[in-house]
């Protein structure tokens, strides 16, 4: 697509300014790297990134019968959750195939703040509108709004001292998952990369701004590649890689955001689980570890004994781990030793449990590396 | 801009040239094909003695994203490779030309190589 065609941020043209290397992304012309995506990987883990995360769709919803529409179409559940707590849950369909992962935050009894996929803001709006007949309930995508992520071990610190004097304490004193509200201001603490941070969601006008002062401070800009090699080694899913409409939660290791308690809460795509869960899914998802050297790529077959038994979903190279490694779908039970075909050779792996990386040190036991 | 030193030849598929005192030719990638690619993180060279096709996929350069191929730009055999890169791939992104260098060939320069200005102008039309 032409570049002039894409949709472009309030950050578009400080990234140009800082150098981005700019790609395509879900219709959006986004940066992708400002030098070397390897450095801004490093400097999240080590210090402090901050990612433009504007393109992706926040879309508000109250009304009387918010919570309740809510507690029908996640199958994560929202009455778990007080003010100011978010929640990762999925979309479901009918079948319990996965139509988005998102964050939802609890803003009040009856108001709520839902981050999606840019890549799926069309199909979540279509299904999340046309499931909102018979409540009391009313959607409200927020186009007014942009969403910076600052992410390490200082980020937290060197972004405080930006914000509006208001939420300064606010934020300082938020436990994981919880978040403020100030104005059109939303600060979580929560994040896509395994490190401790903010996802910060402002009025567009004032984001060029905080990511000046935050460039300043000493946080580095950080690029899509970055954000991908970070969270794939968090063990965190990306929809449209890891999953999609034909892929359960049971299916791609997202069981934990289902809620089956209470019984009587019929969410969309219930039954359907049920029934997958007492017959025990056919598949399930895997880390994979190279045992040499190489990169790992979407789509590889995974084998076992020379039968393939699989395939990656999410393959890389993860540069704290300094291995190709990669979240897979296989059958369930496999583990141990295995084999990856890349490039019509077959390279000794392992299955390992995700995270690869937890707390900025390596979190799995590296095959040694061998020579093939 | 990206770097492209009068002293070396070039092939229209982003590899340099450079011939030796001794008779035989260094090879490798140009300052434009390392940052389309990215940071690389891994660099799959051919074995000491392994002949090359003018043409053919010699050599495989990955970076996290994607895998390209490295084009043997003569005929030859391998006389050297850069094993300082199976730890230090990113020495094709710093140092191209020099540290970055990828293999040593036995072989003839071919006739139609590129020269600088001709390799230039075929990258800033790209």
């Amino acid at each position: 697509m032409p570049a002039d065609l894409l949709l472009k941020t309030p950050l578009h043209a400080r990234h140009l300014v800082a150098g981005a290397r700019m790609a395509p992304f879900a219709g959006w012309d986004m940066p992708l790297h400002y030098g070397s995506q390897l450095d801004e990987h490093h400097a999240v883990r080590a210090a402090a990134g901050v990612f433009d995360v504007s393109h992706m769709a926040q879309v508000d919803l109250g009304g009387p019968q918010a919570d309740h529409y809510l507690r029908r179409v996640l199958c994560g559940d929202v009455a778990r959750i007080a003010t100011g707590q978010a929640l990762y849950t999925c979309l479901l369909n009918e079948q319990a195939g996965i139509i988005d992962d998102l964050l939802v935050y609890r803003l009040g009894a009856d108001r709520f703040r839902l981050v999606l996929n840019a890549a799926r803001r069309e199909a979540d709006l279509a299904w999340l509108r046309a499931q909102l007949a018979g409540f009391d309930a009313v959607l409200n995508p927020r186009e007014d709004l942009a969403m910076l992520a600052v992410q390490g071990p200082q980020a937290r610190g060197l972004t405080d001292p930006l914000l509006p004097a208001a939420l300064r304490a606010s934020a300082a004193n938020l436990a994981r998952f919880a978040a403020v509200e100030q104005g059109h201001w939303l600060v979580g603490r929560t994040g896509y990369t395994g490190e401790d941070g903010y996802e910060i969601m402002l009025p567009a006008p004032a984001a060029p701004e905080l990511w000046q002062a935050l460039l300043q401070a000493g946080v580095r800009p950080a690029g899509l590649g970055a954000r991908d090699t970070l969270r794939l080694e968090a063990g965190l899913s990306l929809y449209g890689h890891d999953m999609d409409d034909t892929v359960t939660p049971l299916e791609c290791g997202l069981g934990w955001t289902v809620h089956w308690e209470p019984a009587q809460r019929d969410f969309i795509g219930r039954a359907a689980l049920t029934a997958q869960r007492a017959a025990g899914p056919a598949r399930q998802r895997a880390g994979v570890v190279l045992a040499c050297r190489g990169v790992l790529r979407d789509g590889a077959p995974v084998l076992q004994d020379g039968r393939p038994i699989g395939h990656v979903t999410s393959g890389g190279f993860g540069p704290t781990v300094s291995r190709g490694i990669g979240l897979a779908r296989v059958e369930a039970g496999a583990g141990g030793a295995c084999t990856i075909r890349i490039r019509d050779r077959e390279l000794p792996a392992r299955f390992v449990n995700p995270p690869f990386v937890r707390d900025g040190a390596l979190h799995v036991a590296l095959p040694p590396l061998v020579e093939v | 801009m990206s770097q492209v030193p009068d002293t070396l030849r070039y092939t229209s598929t982003h590899e340099w040239l450079r011939p030796e005192a001794d008779g035989s030719i260094t090879v490798g990638i140009t300052d434009h094909a390392q940052a389309q690619l990215g940071d690389l993180v891994y660099v799959e060279l051919p074995a000491v003695g392994k002949a090359l096709t003018a043409g053919d996929a010699c050599a495989v350069v990955e970076s996290v994203k994607a895998a390209a191929d490295v084009y043997a730009p003569l005929t030859g055999t391998v006389l050297a490779r850069n094993d300082a890169l199976a730890g230090a791939p990113e020495h094709v992104n710093q140092d191209p030309y020099g540290e970055g260098w990828l293999l040593r060939v036995a072989g003839t320069l071919p006739s139609d190589t590129l020269d600088a200005a001709a390799y230039r102008a075929l990258t800033e039309s790209a």
